[in-house]
C-alpha cells in the first residue's frame, strides 16, 4: 500500500478534498430543468447537479444541502432557485460563502425566466471555474480519508467475496488512521447483538441498539423489509441472510459511533450510521434506493464510497466517486465496464479476501488522488434527496 | 476447476454454489449429490434439516426449515423463511 502521494483541495476550514467539483443546485423541482440546462455544457469539466425537488420546507434537506454544499469534494455552488419555494436559500447560502467558497443564486422569478437564468447562470460557472481551479493543494494520506461502505443489487454472493473484502479495506483503513462508515440499519436485523458488542464504548453500544429497535418499528409499521425480488433471484433467501452478508463489510474494527445523515464522524475509526428517521413514521420508506443513503453517507463527509454488487448496479454518485466491487464473477463478466473491483475471484479460488480487500485501499488511494472510477468515466452522477426527519445526536455519539 | 461449493463456518448446514451446478453434480464426498440444479450464490443443503430447524450460514442462523430439506436439496424461500420479517414470494422472478 502506499502509492502516489494524494494531492487534496484545501479548504478554508482546513478539510480536504479529493475532487474539485462545481455545483448546480437546484432548491425545488420546479427549478430543476433550469439548473440541468445551465450545467449541460461543463460536464467535461467537473460541473455537477444537485438539488431538492421538494417546496415544503425541512429541516434535515436544509441540513443536508448545507452539508453537501460545503463537502469537501466542492469548490463553488450556483443555487437554483425558483423564487417562491420555502427553502431557505439565504441560510444556504451564508453557509457556504462562511465556507469560503464561492456562490452565487440564480432566482428564476427575479431574473426573468428560463432563458434568461440559463444563460447568466453559465455566465457565472465560466468564472467560478476558473475561480475554484486556483484553490490551493495539500498532500493527503489515508488517515485524511472517510469512506462510506455501501450494498447495492444484493445476491448470494455479496456476502461472501464483496462484502467481506470491503470488510477487509475497511479494517486496513481503519488501522492507517482513517474513517469508514457503514450504514443501512434496516439491513443489519440480526446483526443487533453482535454490533453492540463490537462498539468501543457502553453509550454507542446504547445508541446502536436504540437505532436498530427504530428501524424494527419503522419497518414493521411499513409492512416492508429492505430485501426484494432481486435479492431472491440471487440466491439471498431471508432479509436476515441479506443482513449478516451486508454486515461483513464493516470488518471487525470496534464501533466507535453512530452518525446520522449531515453530521461528520468526531473522530477516526468505524462509524454506523442511522438511517431511519426519528420520531413516528411519516415520510415512508427509510430508503427508497441506493442512492438515497449514498447522498447521506456523502454528507457525512464521506470522500468516496465503495459499493458492493452482486446483481450487476450501475450508479455512481454526484460529489463522491463511487468505486465499484462486483461480487457475482458472472456478473462480472457481463458488466465489466462499470465495475472497478472483481470480487468474484475470491469465489473461484483466484484471490483471497484479504488480497481483494488490500487491492481495494489500493485503489481507494488512487482514486482520491484522482483516478478516475468507472462510473465518474461513464458520467454517473446520480443523487437522492426527499423528505425525512432527525433528532440531534445525543451525547453517546461523541465517545472521547 | 475450482470447488463446486464453499461452507462459510464449520457449523454450517448448507454450503453455497460458487457455479451454476447441474443436478447430479457431485458436491464434495462421495454420496452428497445436487438433487436439483443449484444456481450460483444459492445454497444447498449438506445434511438432512428438519422442519422449525435453523439454516446456519457463516454459523448463524438466517432462518428455519418450513419442511424437512434433504442432503443436495435448494434451501430457498419454498423451504426455509424469515424469523423477522416474512419474504414477499410473489417477487420470485423464476
Amino acid at each position: 500500500m502506499g502509492g502516489a502521494p494524494i494531492s487534496g483541495w484545501l479548504r478554508t476550514d482546513g478539510r480536504k478534498g479529493v475532487r474539485n467539483y462545481l455545483l448546480v443546485a437546484y432548491l425545488v423541482e420546479c427549478a430543476h430543468h433550469v439548473a440541468r440546462a445551465i450545467a449541460a455544457p461543463f460536464g467535461e469539466d467537473g460541473v455537477q447537479l444537485i438539488g431538492f425537488s421538494g417546496c415544503y420546507p425541512s429541516p434535515y434537506a436544509q441540513d443536508m444541502m448545507d452539508a453537501l454544499c460545503t463537502h469537501p469534494n466542492v469548490g463553488g455552488v450556483l443555487l437554483v432557485s425558483l423564487g417562491c419555494e420555502e427553502f431557505d436559500r439565504s441560510r444556504l447560502v451564508r453557509t457556504i460563502r462562511e465556507s469560503g467558497r464561492p456562490v452565487e443564486v440564480a432566482v428564476i422569478q427575479k431574473l426573468g425566466g428560463t432563458a434568461e437564468t440559463v444563460a447568466s447562470g453559465r455566465q457565472w460557472v465560466r468564472r467560478a471555474l476558473a475561480e475554484i481551479a486556483v484553490t490551493p493543494r495539500a498532500p493527503m494520506t489515508l488517515a485524511d480519508l472517510i469512506v462510506g461502505t455501501k450494498c447495492g443489487g444484493s445476491d448470494g454472493t455479496s456476502g461472501i467475496t464483496a462484502n467481506p473484502a470491503i470488510g477487509a479495506a475497511s479494517d486496513l483503513l481503519v488501522d492507517a488512521g482513517g474513517t469508514v462508515m457503514f450504514e443501512e440499519t434496516g439491513e443489519l436485523f440480526g446483526c443487533e447483538r453482535h454490533m453492540a458488542d463490537r462498539a468501543l464504548t457502553r453509550e454507542v453500544a446504547a445508541a446502536i441498539l436504540g437505532a436498530m429497535e427504530k428501524a424494527k418499528r419503522h419497518y414493521g409499521t411499513l409492512e416492508h423489509g429492505s430485501f426484494g425480488g432481486g435479492n431472491i433471484s440471487g440466491g439471498l433467501s431471508t432479509v436476515e441472510e441479506k443482513s449478516i452478508g451486508a454486515y461483513t463489510k464493516s470488518g471487525t474494527r470496534p464501533i466507535v459511533g453512530l452518525v446520522k445523515p449531515a453530521t461528520r464522524p468526531s473522530r477516526p475509526g468505524l462509524h454506523l450510521m442511522d438511517m431511519v428517521s426519528d420520531g413516528p413514521v411519516r415520510w415512508g420508506y427509510p430508503n427508497i434506493n441506493d442512492n438515497a443513503e449514498v447522498t447521506e453517507m456523502i454528507a457525512c463527509g464521506c470522500h468516496l464510497v465503495l459499493f458492493s454488487t452482486g446483481r450487476g448496479s450501475v450508479v455512481g454518485s454526484a460529489i463522491s466517486p463511487v468505486v465499484k466491487v462486483c461480487a457475482n464473477p458472472e456478473t462480472y463478466r457481463r458488466m465489466r465496464g462499470d465495475m472497478d473491483v472483481d470480487a468474484g475471484r475470491i469465489l473461484e479460488g483466484d484471490a483471497t479476501i484479504g488480497e481483494v480487500g488490500a487491492e481495494i485501499v489500493d485503489l481507494v488511494a488512487r482514486v482520491a488522488a484522482g483516478e478516475p472510477t468507472r462510473s465518474e468515466a461513464l458520467g454517473h452522477q446520480e443523487f437522492v434527496l426527499t423528505y425525512k426527519h432527525f433528532e440531534p445526536l445525543g451525547p453517546a455519539c461523541f465517545p472521547g | 476447476m475450482h470447488q463446486p461449493v464453499i461452507r462459510l463456518s464449520p457449523e454450517d448446514n448448507i454450503a453455497v454454489a460458487t457455479r451454476k451446478l447441474p443436478r447430479g453434480s457431485v458436491l464434495g464426498g462421495l454420496y452428497l449429490i445436487a438433487q436439483e440444479e443449484i444456481p450460483l450464490g444459492h445454497k444447498v443443503a449438506l445434511r438432512p434439516i428438519t422442519e422449525g430447524e435453523a439454516v446456519l450460514k457463516f454459523g448463524v442462523p438466517i432462518g428455519r426449515a418450513t419442511r424437512t430439506i434433504m442432503p443436495g436439496e435448494l434451501v430457498h424461500v419454498h423451504n426455509i423463511k424469515s424469523d423477522y420479517i416474512t419474504n414477499d414470494i410473489d417477487h420470485f422472478e423464476e
